[in-house]
């Protein structure tokens, strides 16, 4: 049992990573199987399709990352500085495990049909989101962020963490990453703040 | 109870009125089997009905009485027939067996708590306060809340007393049997929460309240759903949202609203996290359940 699970896992990294560098279609099963020197049927044995492995590596990027929102949200400080601890953590797991932001930009967002069976709406991304929704649900309750609808402030956050990554993926920053981390935490709380 | 000829003996009420807006004896009038009532007690005084005796008689003599009534809050300046409400209460509450607040004015305050009269209180509770000077009451009393109360949990609660049920109570002193449950338990409308599927307009058999219309009864204790209103219907099941009227925070402000933080609900259903909460509605609410979506009856 213990080896299925890690088996798994290995599985899930390996396929994120020819996913989000190849393309969703451009890689096929006999590629994820050969780069982890399996065979194809012992493959399927983990994952009955392509599809449904694409679904498991998404909800595995938002366990991931709902993991680490949880612990900031958890944290006894200002919204302020939890948005700065947001912004820093998204940018360090683009530079330490860029395959799953690129996973979430290249493949999730952007080949919708492979995930609207089951990947419904929030299913398969809901521990990511639900942590944003807490950390903007108490940040309104303490009175620090203005109420305003949740998705205007899902939409600013995400796509500006997102557009950043982006750019940086594309090589067109001057600098890394790390280096906006003050501004753009200070920009995003700035628009949100009461 | 039985008379020495084997006889059934009424059972002896005292309804005593507080400041009330008299709600709460309209609804006991929708009570559907009140003769039969009538048969087993006797108001030896109801502020309508006819009892057998005056105000005044009551207030200033002790009469024999097993049940004292309170309905309506209580304040340091009230005064019925010139005496203070206080005494009045005090001279019956060594007498009777048991206490009962009727209303959720006569157990937290409610809506007369913002009224001018002197410190105005239910007997035990501002709001969720517990007040001291009828502690020693405390053992005796049960609360009946509601705005108003439902007739028939006050009846069977009298019953209850008339044959000396063990009633069990909830730290508000209200008898488990009918605030154990919240008034969201047993709704129409349960499945219409459990998918996240709003209802929009008043009135309407589809939809939930929870999440636009400011329905309390996620958190509001009480049998609206269990024991329907003139045995037919409740709120909810009509279409209104509950106002939490057997709550100590009622009347909250803004009843057709709910306070939402950044669109997510500040206050959420009885014993449920946030978090968890939060998880099951967003995974929910993808689903697009046509049955649920349509109208239940067509045009
Ligand atoms: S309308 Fe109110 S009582 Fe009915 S299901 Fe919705 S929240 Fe519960
Ligand atoms: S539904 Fe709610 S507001 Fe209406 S009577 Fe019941 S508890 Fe009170």
């Amino acid at each position: 049992m213990e080896k299925k699970v890690t088996k798994k896992e290995q599985i899930i990294q390996a396929a994120l990573e020819l996913f989000a560098y190849k393309g969703f279609y451009s890689t096929t099963i006999p590629d994820i199987a050969s780069s982890l020197k399996m065979s194809v049927g012992n493959m399927y044995n983990y994952f009955k399709s392509k599809d449904i492995l694409a679904k498991e590596i998404i909800k595995y990027i938002s366990i991931y990352l709902g993991n680490e929102l949880k612990k900031i949200n958890e944290e006894q400080i200002s919204t302020k500085e939890k948005t700065k601890k947001i912004v820093t953590m998204y940018f360090n797991i683009a530079s330490s495990r860029p395959e799953m932001i690129d996973y979430f930009l290249r493949v999730y967002l952007s080949n919708r049909e492979v995930f609207k069976d089951g990947c419904e709406g929030m299913a398969c991304v809901s521990e990511f989101v639900t942590e944003i929704m807490i950390f903007f649900e108490e940040g309104v309750q303490k009175g620090e962020l203005k109420e305003q609808d949740f998705f205007s402030a899902f939409g600013l956050f995400m796509g500006y963490l997102g557009g950043m990554v982006f750019l940086n993926g594309e090589k067109i920053l001057p600098n890394e990453l790390t280096y906006y981390i003050d501004d753009i935490s200070n920009n995003i709380y700035n628009a949100l703040k009461k | 109870m039985k008379n020495p000829n084997g006889e059934n003996k009424k059972i002896k009420i005292l309804w005593l009125s507080g400041i009330s807006c008299y709600g709460n004896i309209h609804s006991f009038f929708n009570y559907p089997h009140m003769e039969v009532f009538l048969e087993d007690f006797e108001f030896i005084y109801h502020p309508v009905l006819d009892s057998t005796f005056s105000l005044k008689e009551i207030v200033n003599e002790t009469k024999e009485c097993n049940i004292l009534l309170i309905d309506g809050a209580i304040s340091d300046d009230f005064h019925r027939a010139d005496v203070n409400i206080k005494d009045i209460i005090n001279r019956y509450a060594t007498s009777v067996n048991r206490i009962v607040t009727v209303g959720t004015c006569a157990t937290f305050g409610g809506i007369f708590k913002y009224s001018d009269f002197q410190s105005p209180r239910g007997l035990h509770f501002c709001g969720d306060e517990l007040q001291t000077d009828f502690l020693h009451l405390r053992n005796k009393t049960i609360s009946i809340s509601g705005c108003p109360i439902q007739p028939e949990v006050l009846v069977n609660t009298l019953y209850e007393i008339k044959n000396q049920t063990d009633i069990k109570l909830d730290t508000f002193l209200r008898p488990k049997e009918y605030y154990a449950y919240t008034v969201h338990n047993g709704c129409t409308r349960n499945e219409y929460f459990e998918y996240k599927v709003d209802g929009h307009k008043f009135g309407e058999l589809e939809g939930c309240l929870f999440y636009d219309h400011g329905c309390q009864a996620p958190y509001t204790a009480g049998s609206c759903n269990k024991i329907l209103w003139n045995e037919q219907n409740s709120k909810t099941r009509s279409g209104s949202p509950c106002f939490g009227c057997t709550e100590y925070t009622f009347p909250k402000m803004s009843l057709y609203d709910t306070k939402k933080n950044m669109g997510i609900p500040q206050n959420l259903p009885l014993g449920v996290p946030k978090r968890a909460y939060l998880t099951i509605a967003g995974v929910t609410k993808a689903f697009s359940i046509q049955r649920l979506e349509k109208k239940l009856i067509d045009d």
